[in-house]
């Protein structure tokens, strides 16, 4: 078997394949994903900006591209790591196929990687920088661009995904959301819109006055690429804003409103990225199997990393009392905090699938209620 | 909610014999059921008609019942052992039947039975159709659309509902003669219009045709917070119109986007919870338009299965194992993932390989049966295989099959694709060899309606089998979560990567090496497996870790939990030898696993692999005619007269010397494959020209002794010593292969003498053979004179039902003088037959399935399954082996006898004995002439060249209720054939031989004086032995 392109790590270890996507190299984090289909709603995912994507389950590119599965208007992850990489083209409702497309979008991939010993390397080792090459670039040249790459601890990558102005989807006389805009996927979007809502994409840096004014009747912070503890400008534009209007957000959204209120936030060892995750509301009981994608997770008031409890803990904040009502069953770090002062909420993961479960679809539901109440 | 402690004692009940369509997948299931709800400490009680399966080895519950599974042994049952609840969704559709009855009867509310798992309402939504349709509508979900008409006007009007294109069925018509399908119009006019013509009331029948459209399973499971998971999708890569049973599927789903997948997803959710199955597993059938993204809900299982059981081994969650927890009161997240041992059960397992599963037939055993995969399940086994990719799997899933012989692949490619257009089960070796032929696949696609993916896949594995396996294999392990978390349980399969990076923490302990027996077939099923499973307990026993190798996932022995290392793998040299590069065993277990790993032992002593217990050599030695012959001279023992030839001609000249009838076979065969009766030069000659000696290949032809009683005898043996472990005596006379003969323990008529002669020559085979472990060695008795049929220094298939009959596990105690144990150590009782009870195992056929088959018995083994019975008594026993086989002997009613002329003194006697219990009896001219010769009443009845009224007539109409027809021994056609197929059309009890009618009437008589046969449990039976 020739090999016609390798993955290097910063640790050195090295995998080899062949080269599928565009005749290029790219390096980041290198990070995997468990989930076994929905490949181009992944790498179109703002979240994934910086990274590489290794995806563990073998085939990938089996039923082509579409327009439906786009989550952004391009492709953010910045390579893509493959055991069987499938240039189908003969489904039906496909625009073309995966591979094509993935040359046409000028993105790194590699297939032929044994990804599994590649995911279970990551898995005890962490996530850790490294790059796609093709086989004419040297390993020291590799070793120099990896090195060069700045560590994820600490990136802001927010800021280059965030539209550069407002963006308004949706019309008519529905709830206007404000969505500070760190990376939002299309399929939130379209569950606001679907639901009625009209919403505003604003730009990341958007002060909390220019918000106001507005007068949105809620606001949603999104999900998005990067370190949380690198977005302060957002977090304080958050800390104006909560209180003055219902809080709602997602992932990322999720992590910054923790900060807001003093949590802190740290880098898990390699992340939550499938479609598997079984996550409990610990105020109902009710578990949902979510779709998930996130590196960093929020610290509990006490200052552990996982819960222990099945049941809300309660803690205070500068907003009044709030609690942390979601937790994660596969290794018990937060999913979801509430404030109960305050209509603010926020959940880790990803109710608008995209790729994934549709357990949480209900969540839009209650968040376009409970701002009608308020209204 | 954790664990109920409401109740204490649990009733379980299995499925019964192995038949088609319900197999050794529920032994997987109902061993996890017991060995769960033992560990939370409640009392099981287990009700299983089946002795070759673990579950009913008595350490898996506290009380076992060996009992056919009829709600009046059940109910018996329940009256004594009076359990709180009835767990009734791990025994298949014959444990949810049986369940659904003893609601019906009152008896459960009667002796305050609830039952677990699933309550009475579900199950009635689930199985029956218009319910099931009802809900699903109230449900706002799809099933195909379908309407009755009597007009055509009333056709056109449903067709608006039903929409293009249509399936036109006539009512009451033979095989839907006058129906078709309809894709415009004026087709569909033309169709229904020549339907109401055939229809003999004038109604059609109108269905959406999905046919073509892509078919996917979802298993789903539910707990009582009414969390819901996926624990697997599956797709069947052949479309809509094949049995998902007979489908070569796959997991998880490659096809569908991951919105389709999802729509999938939430619409199982929504099936489970209209149905209502409150906790535990269900499967749920979809139907997908590719092309429109429609997707219509096709049937429900609310209850453990088939796929259940393939979907466990396929993701390393054990579903059954789980719906049991979940049925006593747990949740989801309150029961741990097993094998990552730190996160919960509420998840939904991903995967990072591709699961291949592949159906095996048995066509070639039913002359006549019609192949065509349909609707109607007709395979009798499944092998599964695990790759990194699609085409890795689907090589080794080719390889697993096993096949006897290649699949004929020649004529024209217009033949070829002609033959794809009826799925077939040889359809994929076609479709190789058009592939490799150049066709291209847009052409197979019009043919199959196979997804062009999987034709893309086909063809490069088909033009390039070599690129899929290059590299090197290593072995990477199965943990329900693509990596994400290490994996603590050692359940392996083999990829082939670029380079080496297996996962497998061998230790330093010894191992030793167990190879299954593959997919089950005709002649090679459960019994092996359960000697295997015996094997890996006695190996860990021993303080070595037990390694197995097998690649059907509908066994026990496939189980993670059964062995130390469980490696999913076919079962050919090249493969096995994969797994010894890995693992070293201190020696590999060839013995148990039936012929499969037989084949292997010489490849494997080449390769200097050691082999435990007997020698290859010695099985050899068996296995060769002459060698064997010259063997028993030696212990001047005596065989049938015999030749064996190697082309036409030898045959037909050696014919005359062994002298006829003459019993001839292929050599190396199980299960009696081809193998026939033969009573002149003729017949020999017409027997070779259907199954010609190929490549050289020997035929053996035996002198056939006719009227002989056979009796097989299971012997341990360490080499210096044998002890026997049993003795069957065949009930019918020779010539019906003795895994289709009832057969009983002790033998029934034969005196202590006899039995002592049986006991010296077997122990002179044994130690003369040098076995070390297990030997069953068939006897032929005539006329006082003993002969020896054939010796297999092996398990056989009559361990398991020996074991249970005498109460002692050979095929473990086998297994441990293979350890290096000798018989003293075993403490083995002197005479294991001395208890005071007899046992009777009954073969099950699968008549019902391939209708266009003789259902008469003779020297090819076509049965799918065994049953048992126990009783005080060898007549009640054998009442109780015929019932759990599903034809329970009637006890009043009319009796029809059809018996060839040397068989009618005997038929007299049985008439006799019948009209003295108060039958009618009637018989063709000719036995009811013998019949009222001795002054027993009986009315003649036409044969069916006579005209009606005849008595295939009276067999539908259900005049009959027991007919006892001895077969002419001639061709398919005859009378015999069609009253046979009438019967098990209308399931009436069929007797065949003449000492099996005796039996029977001595049974009927039993219960006209006795009532209902008591119930007793195996712990009960074997108290007072003692069980190791």
């Amino acid at each position: 078997m020739s090999a016609t392109a390798y993955v290097l790590l910063e640790d050195g270890t090295k995998f080899e394949g062949e080269a599928v996507g565009a005749d290029a190299h790219a390096v980041g984090e290198v990070v995997f994903t468990t989930g076994m289909a929905g490949y181009q709603e992944s790498v179109t995912d703002p979240s994934f900006a910086g990274q590489l994507i290794t995806f563990a389950y073998p085939h990938i590119g089996n039923y082509g591209v579409s327009d439906a599965a786009m989550e952004s208007s391009g492709i953010h992850a910045r390579a893509v790591i493959m055991r069987e990489g499938v240039n189908h083209t003969e489904t039906p409702g496909s625009t073309g196929g995966w591979l094509d497309w993935l040359v046409a979008e000028g993105i790194p991939a590699i297939t032929g990687v044994d990804t599994r010993a590649l995911v279970r390397h990551i898995r005890s080792a962490g996530s850790m920088r490294g790059g796609v090459f093709p086989a004419s670039v040297s390993e020291s040249t590799a070793r120099e661009l990896i090195e060069a790459e700045p560590s994820m601890v600490g990136a802001d990558f927010a800021k280059t995904v965030t539209p550069s102005e407002v963006i308004r989807v949706g019309e008519g006389d529905g709830p206007l959301i404000a969505a500070i805009d760190t990376g939002i996927k299309t399929s939130i979007v379209n569950h606001l819109v679907a639901r009625g809502a009209v919403v505003d994409l604003h730009p990341c840096s958007t002060s909390s006055a220019t918000i106001l004014e507005t007068n949105p009747d809620a606001v949603f912070m999104a999900n998005g690429p990067g370190d949380p503890a690198a977005l302060d400008y957002v977090v304080q534009t958050l800390r104006e804003l909560v209180g003055k209007k219902p809080v709602w957000g997602i992932c990322l959204g999720h992590q910054l409103l923790s900060r807001a209120v003093g949590l802190d936030t740290f880098k898990l060892p390699f992340g939550h990225r499938g479609v598997n995750h079984p996550v409990k509301d610990v105020e109902t009981g009710r578990i949902e199997i979510t779709s998930q994608n996130h590196g960093f997770a929020v610290v509990g008031p006490g200052g552990a990393h996982t819960i222990s409890v099945d049941e809300p803990v309660r803690f205070e904040t500068d907003f009044g009392a709030a609690q942390l009502s979601r937790v994660n069953l596969y290794d018990r770090t937060v999913e979801g905090l509430k404030l109960l002062d305050v209509p603010a909420g926020t959940i880790q993961y990803h109710p608008e699938a995209g790729p994934g479960p549709h357990d949480a679809h209900h969540l839009f539901d209650d968040f376009l209620k409970d701002v009608q109440q308020v209204a | 909610m954790p664990r109920r402690d409401d109740l204490h004692r649990i009733l379980i009940l299995g499925s019964g014999p192995i038949v088609i369509g319900q197999a050794a997948e529920f032994d997987y299931s109902g061993v996890q059921a017991c060995k769960v709800l033992k560990e939370e400490g409640y009392e099981v009680v287990l009700v299983n008609s089946n002795p070759a399966t673990i579950m009913t080895d008595p350490e898996f519950a506290d009380a076992t019942y060996v009992e056919p599974l009829l709600p009046g042994p059940v109910a018996q049952i329940i009256e004594k052992e009076r359990p709180d609840a009835l767990l009734p969704t791990l025994g298949g559709q014959t444990a949810l039947n049986l369940a659904r009855s003893l609601h019906e009867d009152g008896t459960l509310e009667k002796f305050g039975v609830e039952l677990i798992g699933a309550n009475y309402d579900a199950i009635g939504r689930a199985e029956d159709r218009d319910l099931f349709a009802q809900t699903m509508a109230k449900a706002g979900l799809q099933m195909p659309r379908s309407a009755i008409v009597s007009s055509l006007g009333e056709a056109m009007a449903a067709l608006e509902e039903v929409g293009l294109p249509v399936i036109i069925r006539p009512a009451f018509t033979l095989g839907g003669r006058g129906g078709g399908v309809a894709r415009t119009e004026e087709e569909y006019r033309k169709v229904v219009a020549r339907g109401l013509d055939a229809s003999p009331i004038s109604q059609v029948l109108v269905d959406q045709s999905v046919i073509g459209w892509g078919e996917f399973e979802l298993e789903v499971m539910r707990d009582h917070n009414d969390n819901c998971v996926i624990v697997a999708s599956i797709e069947n890569i052949d479309p809509m119109g094949v049995h998902t049973g007979d489908s070569v599927t796959v997991a998880p789903q490659q096809t569908l986007t991951d919105r389709l997948y999802q729509k999938l997803r939430d619409q199982a959710f929504q099936v489970i919870r209209a149905v209502g199955v409150e906790t535990g597993g269900s499967n749920v059938q979809f139907a997908v338009n590719p092309e429109t993204e429609e997707v219509l809900v096709i049937e429900m299982n609310p209850r453990v299965s088939r796929s259940s059981a393939l979907a466990s081994k396929a993701t390393g969650f054990p579903i059954a194992k789980i719906a049991a927890r979940l049925a006593v009161g747990y949740a989801l997240e309150e029961i741990d993932n097993d094998i990552t041992q730190a996160t919960p059960a509420a998840f939904e397992p991903t995967i990072d390989y591709v699961v291949v599963k592949w159906p095996r037939f048995a066509f070639e055993k039913f002359a006549g049966a019609d192949a065509e995969l349909t609707t109607h399940m007709k395979s009798v086994g499944e092998a599964m295989a695990m790759g990194r990719t699609f085409q890795q799997a689907f090589g080794k899933a080719m390889r697993s099959r096993e096949l006897d012989r290649e699949a004929d692949v020649s004529g024209t490619d217009e033949e070829l694709l002609e033959r794809l257009e009826t799925p077939s089960a040889d359809r994929y070796d076609v479709l190789f060899e058009v592939f490799r032929r150049g066709v291209g696949t847009d052409v197979v696609r019009e043919r199959t309606g196979i997804d062009p993916w999987f034709l893309n896949e086909l063809r490069a594995l088909a033009t390039n089998p070599d690129a899929a396996f290059a590299g090197e294999r290593t072995f990477k392990a199965v943990d329900t979560c693509a990596a994400e978390f290490e994996a603590r349980t050692p359940y392996f399969y083999s990829g082939w990567e670029r380079t080496k990076d297996d996962e497998v923490e061998r230790g330093t302990n010894a191992s030793v090496m167990i190879l299954g027996s593959g997919p089950n077939r005709i002649g090679q099923g459960i019994e092996f497996d359960y000697c295997c499973v015996h094997a890996a307990m006695t190996v860990r026993a021993s303080g070595r870790d037990a390694v197995m190798v097998n690649c059907n996932p509908e066994t026990v022995s496939t189980d993670y939990d059964t062995s130390d290392r469980l490696y999913f793998e076919p079962l050919t040299l090249e493969d096995v030898l994969g797994v010894v590069a890995v693992e070293k065993p201190e020696g590999v277990i060839v013995q148990f696993g039936g012929q499969t790993p037989l084949k292997l032992a010489k490849g494997l002593e080449e390769a200097g692999v050691p082999i435990l217990g007997t020698s290859v050599d010695a099985i050899d030695l068996a296995e060769e005619r002459g060698r064997f012959s010259a063997l028993l001279d030696e212990l001047g023992l005596q065989a049938p007269p015999y030749a064996t030839a190697h082309s036409v001609d030898e045959a037909l000249d050696a014919a005359d010397g062994v002298g006829f009838p003459l019993l001839v076979r292929p050599s190396y065969v199980l299960g009696g494959r081809a193998m026939e009766i033969v009573y002149s030069r003729d017949g020999l000659a017409d027997y070779l020209e259907r199954e010609a000696p190929k490549d050289g290949a020997a035929i053996f032809l035996d002198r056939f002794l006719e009227n002989a009683v056979e009796v097989d005898v299971d012997a341990l043996c360490d080499g210096e010593e044998a002890w026997i472990g049993g003795m069957l005596q065949h009930v019918e006379e020779a010539g019906i292969h003795s895994g289709d003969s009832a057969q009983v323990l002790p033998p029934h008529s034969l005196g202590p003498e006899m039995l002592a002669e049986l006991s010296r020559q077997t122990q002179a085979i044994a130690l003369k053979l040098g076995v070390v472990g297990l030997i069953n060695v068939q006897y032929a008795v005539a006329d006082g004179r003993v002969f020896v049929i054939e010796a297999n220094p092996r398990a056989s298939r009559t361990v398991p039902f020996i074991s249970k009959a005498v109460g002692v596990p050979l095929a473990k105690m086998a297994c441990r003088l293979m350890l290096g144990e000798k018989l003293a150590d075993l403490d083995l009782p002197e005479d294991p037959m001395a208890g005071s009870h007899v046992s009777v195992k009954e073969a099950v056929l699968p008549f019902d399935r391939f209708k266009e088959a003789d259902a008469v018995l003779g020297p090819e083994m076509r049965s799918t399954g065994e049953v048992m019975g126990v009783a005080r008594d060898f007549p009640t026993a054998f009442a109780k082996a015929q019932a759990a086989a599903g034809s329970a002997l009637p006890t009043h009613g009319t009796v029809f006898l059809t018996v060839t002329d040397s068989d009618k003194t005997a038929a007299q006697g049985i008439a006799a004995m019948l009209h003295d219990a108060g039958f009618r009896i009637v018989g063709t001219r000719g036995t009811a002439q013998a019949i009222r010769g001795i002054g027993v009443p009986c009315d003649a009845l036409n044969k069916v060249a006579e005209g009606s009224p005849h008595i295939v007539e009276a067999i539908e109409s259900g005049e009959i209720d027991l007919v006892i027809n001895t077969p002419t021994g001639s061709g398919a056609r005859s009378d015999g054939a069609e009253i046979r197929r009438a019967a098990v059309a209308a399931g009436v009890p069929c007797i065949t031989t003449m000492s099996s009618g005796m039996a029977a009437a001595r049974a009927i008589l039993a219960a006209q004086r006795g009532g209902p046969a008591e119930v007793l449990s195996l712990q009960e039976i074997h108290a007072t032995t003692t069980p190791a």
